[in-house]
Formats: structure tokens, sequence, C-alpha cells
């Protein structure tokens, strides 16, 4: 195990647990824990079968093992309301947190767009915006290193089944956040974000429509070639993601239509939200991973 | 059918609604007149907001001619009885929204979620509540869910504090027994202080029918537009309602005359086209499609060359729900590559 970081996931709901099989399949991250709050919940009977230690007691059931298991990076998939407090225990601590609720209490992360910056910051708090935030700000990115974009506006739309209670009661700092990350990651002047929850069944697939509007005509060989070049980058870690339609020219708006098809580790294959924010954090934490590795390694180290 | 004597309250929806027809263009001196003239005959409640609710304001749903709050501040203050209601959709709208509407001093808060959705409305019912104002759970595309179903989703909003909860037909595709049906589910199940209301779409032509079934159920709330100025065929014609219900001794309150020279003179010259049951709000009452994405349509037909009513269909097809007026261009782009009338240009 000397050649893998050690990891707790917090929050034991649709995220934790996929991400939980992310992290399985990892060459550089070990998840050791899981932390629930319901003795009761799917995802830490899921975890136990997978042989990870488990406690139903939230953070303070983990603190007393942070030492002795050598955890060094824990994920928070738990909601807004309760990140702030989780996050201070375990930083506290030395351990570094992966946030995948809409807190977003540490800067943001969004892996193709920004994740090399992160490396040299060593922030004790990144945060993965949201599933739609990952799913879209790479696109609005794309048109936005080619040009000024004004505006840009995401839609998300995710199958009811695949959002939980905790999405569900921080719908607006979704909206808020997801927001955000259009600006500071994405490059748009000012940023706006709608989710819509469809109960279709059979599921929707993930769609997200990328609305931007650009300062000047938009230069459209350029910036099909952009959002080519910037699909084949998330598809490196979510091979779903797929543009559907799209980019379409109107005066100055550019909008691109894409769909997220997950990988089915815990949720079937419609519920590409939940893989490409997991995915994400997951690629997040393997370049924390190879630099805290290579820091221990003192033969590598730079 | 006897309701003689009922007492209900009529909610416009011409300066919400009617935003959809407008493109959100109308203009704050349009509204000022419209809502005046509608204080004046009676009308107890007037919403205004963008047709998407607030924060609708966006690429996606287009942008209005003001904005939600400089509409609110120029319509409240004229007004002698009649009081504002602001909808909100959960996704789209925010509690931040929501505060800015309660210090224009809207009256009524409508929380507003797709029928299956109920839970995503929590923050801003228990908020709008704690504020002391009048707070609506607005159940949309209703005709897509079982009234058992709809009932538990019913029970959520009034467990957040809402004390009125409405049955949508965002679609106009409801006939009367359906209304019927999910109102009178509700009236039994909800607290007796839990008032009902119904939101109607006059694409098959049922508004008036539908809003009368609803009374009798034991619905006290029912929306209509004046001039019938809303998404689709537009909502319940309200002069018109309120013409049958003075027939039937229902009481509004509202005085139809004085309402329907609101209709003819205020609000019918300011349509861009005649809000009518035309082949494709036809079509969105009959396969229960979303009324508002009506012009979506018509713009992606002239665009792509696809027949609006076969969009329609399509996001019938695809059990659309309210809001996602993006899918619209993104199924016409689909539908103009498979028939070879656009190249394909996506991967």
């Amino acid at each position: 195990m000397s050649n893998k970081i050690n990891c707790a996931i917090v929050g034991s709901g649709n995220i934790g647990t996929d991400l939980m099989y992310k992290l399985k399949r990892s060459a550089l991250l070990e998840p050791v824990w899981m932390v629930g709050i319901d003795p009761a919940s799917d995802g830490l009977a899921k975890a136990r079968a997978a042989g990870l230690k488990t406690t139903d007691q939230g953070v303070d059931g983990l603190l007393p093992h942070i030492k002795t298991d050598d955890v060094r990076i824990a994920f928070d998939a738990t909601s807004a309301y309760v990140h702030k407090e989780n996050s201070d225990k375990l930083t506290a601590r030395g351990v570094l947190m992966i946030d995948l609720t809409p807190a977003a209490i540490g800067p943001y992360c969004v892996p193709p767009v920004n994740l090399k910056a992160h490396m040299g910051r060593r922030a004790m708090n990144v945060n993965m915006v949201s599933c739609g935030g990952q799913a879209t700000i790479p696109m609005v990115h794309a048109v936005a290193r080619v040009q000024k974009v004004r505006y840009g506006e995401i839609v998300a739309t995710v199958a009811s089944r695949s959002v939980g209670p905790g999405t569900r009661k921080n719908i607006d700092e979704f909206t808020r956040t997801t927001a955000a990350g259009v600006e500071k990651v994405g490059g748009a002047e000012k940023g706006k974000a709608i989710i819509i929850i469809n109960p279709a069944d059979p599921p929707i697939i993930m769609r997200d429509t990328i609305h931007c509007l650009t300062a000047e005509p938009p230069r459209r060989a350029e910036i099909e070639q952009s959002v080519h070049d910037m699909i084949r980058e998330v598809q490196r870690y979510v091979p779903g993601y797929r543009l559907v339609n799209g980019p379409v020219f109107d005066g100055d708006r550019v909008s691109i239509f894409v769909e997220v098809a997950g990988l089915g580790d815990y949720l079937p294959k419609y519920a590409g939200n939940l893989d490409i924010m997991t995915a994400a954090a997951t690629r997040t934490a393997e370049m924390f991973a190879e630099d805290m590795l290579a820091r221990c390694r003192p033969s590598t180290a730079a | 059918m006897n309701l003689k004597g009922i007492s209900i309250k009529v909610h416009d929806m011409s300066l919400r609604d009617g935003m959809h027809p407008k493109r959100h263009q109308i203009t704050i001196e349009q509204m000022k007149a419209i809502a005046k003239g509608l204080d004046e005959a009676g009308v107890p409640l007037i919403e205004v907001t963008h047709g998407d609710g607030l924060g609708g304001a966006s690429v996606n749903y287009g942008f209005p001619a003001a904005s939600d709050e400089e509409y609110l501040r120029a319509v409240i203050p004229l007004l002698k009885r009649a009081k504002v209601s602001a909808l909100l959709l959960p996704g789209i709208g925010t509690v931040d929204h929501l505060r800015m509407a309660a210090d224009c001093g809207i009256a009524t808060i409508r929380v507003a979620t797709h029928c299956t959705e109920a839970d995503v409305a929590e923050q801003h019912i228990n908020l709008g509540r704690k504020m002391g104002l009048d707070t609506v759970g607005f159940l949309m595309m209703a005709h897509m869910i079982e009234p058992e179903a709809l009932v538990k989703q019913a029970l959520l909003m009034e467990s957040y504090g809402a004390n009125c909860i409405y049955v949508t037909d965002s679609a106009g595709y409801m006939l009367p027994d359906d209304v019927t049906a999910r109102v009178a589910r509700l009236r039994e199940k909800l607290k007796p202080e839990t008032e009902i209301g119904f939101h109607g779409h006059h694409n098959l032509s049922m508004g008036v029918a539908n809003s009368l079934a609803a009374v009798e159920a034991g619905a006290r709330r029912i929306d209509c537009a004046c001039g019938g100025m809303g998404a689709g065929a537009g909502n319940t014609p309200l002069e018109v309602f309120v013409a049958v219900c003075n027939r039937m001794g229902i009481e509004t309150g509202i005085d139809v005359f004085k309402a329907s020279d609101v209709a003819e003179d205020l609000v019918t010259p300011i349509l861009d086209f005649p809000v009518r049951i035309d082949r494709n709000a036809l079509t969105l009452g009959y396969a229960g499609v979303y009324s508002s994405f009506l012009l979506f349509a018509q713009r992606a037909e002239q665009k792509y060359g696809v027949p609006a009513r076969e969009i329609l269909l399509e996001a019938g097809r695809q059990k659309l729900v309210g809001g996602q007026e993006d899918m619209i261009e993104d199924i016409a782009l689909t539908m103009a590559r498979t028939r070879g009338l656009r190249r394909a240009s996506a991967a």
C-alpha cells in the first residue's frame, strides 16, 4: 500500500458511493474509510462489502483513526450546509479536502481547465464546483480561450433518480456556485446557471446546454476547433462525454449541446452527472497524490 | 353543477404567463396600465414576473424588456386593492430573488416545481412562509402523474409551509375529469385550512370548463389571464370565466365589463399575434407539452426547416418538462440533420 495515498469518503449517498468505485480503480489512491450518518445507508453497506472501514457517526467517527490509518486526502460528498465543519476538522489534522458539495469555501477546480494551476498552490481545500459545472465549464472555457465571452449561461438537465436529497436541499447553492464557476474558471464576464430535474422513465442521460454571448462576432472555425479539442480532453476521464449538437452560431450567440453518459458504477449510465463529478474529483486527487508520493520519496523528489 | 354562493379568488396571469407570447417584452408602461385596469375591475391578485419566474432573464428563456425588480417596483405602488404575486422556479430563481421580490412588496410567492419534484422547493417555501407571505406550492405539468402521486408531492409542499397548493395544467392537456380527480384528492388529503388552486391553459379550449370542475371539486383559487394572454393558446380567459361565474352565482368580486374592457382596450392591442388555438397550440394540448415551448418551436421551424408541430410531438415523446427550452433547438438540429436539411457538424 505504500505506493498509494489513503483516502476517506465523507458522505455515503449517491456521489460518495459512486466515488468509492472510482477510487478503488485508482493506481494512486486507496479508499480506506467511508463516513455516513445513517447506519442503514446503502452506501455504507457497499463500502463495508468493498473492504472499507465505516462509521455512521459523521466525521467525528473518523477523526480518531486519521493518524493510525494515515488518511491524507478526504472527499466531502455531504451537503453545503455541513461542509465547512467537516472541512475544518479534517484540514486542522493535515488532511487535504476535496469538496464535492457546492459549499465552495476553497478554490474551484475543473480539471481540464485549471487542475495544473492548483498544483503549485497547495490549498488544503479545493472545490469541484458542481456536476453541472464540471460538464459545462470546459465548454465555456473552450469559447473564452478563443475570444472574449461577455456572458456564459449553462442549463444542466439531470434525471430525477440521480439527484439525491443533499443536492435537492442545495439547489440554490448549485446555481450560485455553478454560475460563479462559469465566471471564475470558464472565463465568462458574467455567468448564469440553470438546473432542471426530469423524472422521465426510463431516465434521461444528463444533458447540458452551454450558451455563450461573445463580445465580438464569433470566430467560428477557431471556436469549432477549440470545442472539439476540449471534448476530447474531458473524454480522457469521462468517456461518455459527447457533443450532440453545435456549436450553433446565431449572431453573437454560440450554443453547444452535450450529453454525459456515466460508467454505471453505482447508478446506471444515465447518471453522467455523478460520474463527471466523481471522475473529476478522482483526477484532482490523483494529481495531489502524485505530488505527495514524490515528496515522501527523497530519491525522486524534485 | 350547482356552485351558487361559492366565493373564489381569481388570480390574473396576463403580466407573467402573458410574457411568453410577448417574448418577455411587455413594457413597464404597458404593465402599469393593465395592472391598474385589473385593479379597478376588482381583480384581487395579479402576478408580475418574467414568464419563467424570478430570475428567468436568460438566453435560454429570453431577456425581458425590464428586470423583475423594475416591473414589481413600477406596478405594486399603483394598486389600490389588488395584491401582487411573483413566481419562482427553484433551479432558475433562488431565495435571493425571493428576498428582492418581498422587499418590493409582493403579497404572494408561488414556488413552482415539476409535479414530481416538490422537494427542491423546501428552502424557498420555508422562507416565503417565514417572511409572512401568502406562500403557494405550484405543481406543474400535473397531468403527467396520477392523483395519488400528486397528493404525495402536495403534502410535501404543505409540510414545508405552503398554505395553498396548485394543480397546474401547464400543457393544457387535462379534461374536466382529470381536474376533478386531482383537485378532489388534494382536497381530501390536505389540511382543511390549506387552499387548493387550479391553473389552466386553453390549448384544448377547456380553460373555463376545467376551472369550473376545479371549483366544484374544492379549488378556491383560479388562475386566469385577462384577454387570455398566456403561453400556448393562453390561460383561461379571465373575462370569460368571470362572466360564466356571474351566470352561475360564483362570487369573484370582479366587474365583468371592466375586465373585458381591459382585455379589449389594453391587452389585445399589445399582442404580437393573436393568442389562439392554432395547429401548434393545439398540438401542445393534444400531446401534453409545456405551453411555453410554442414560440421556441416556431422559431426553430423558421431556422431549421423542421415543422414546429413535429418538434413539439418529439418534445412530448421525450417527456420534456418545463424549463427545457434548450432541448427545442437541440431536437430541431437533430431532426434537420437526420433529414439531410443540415450538414452534420457534431462529432
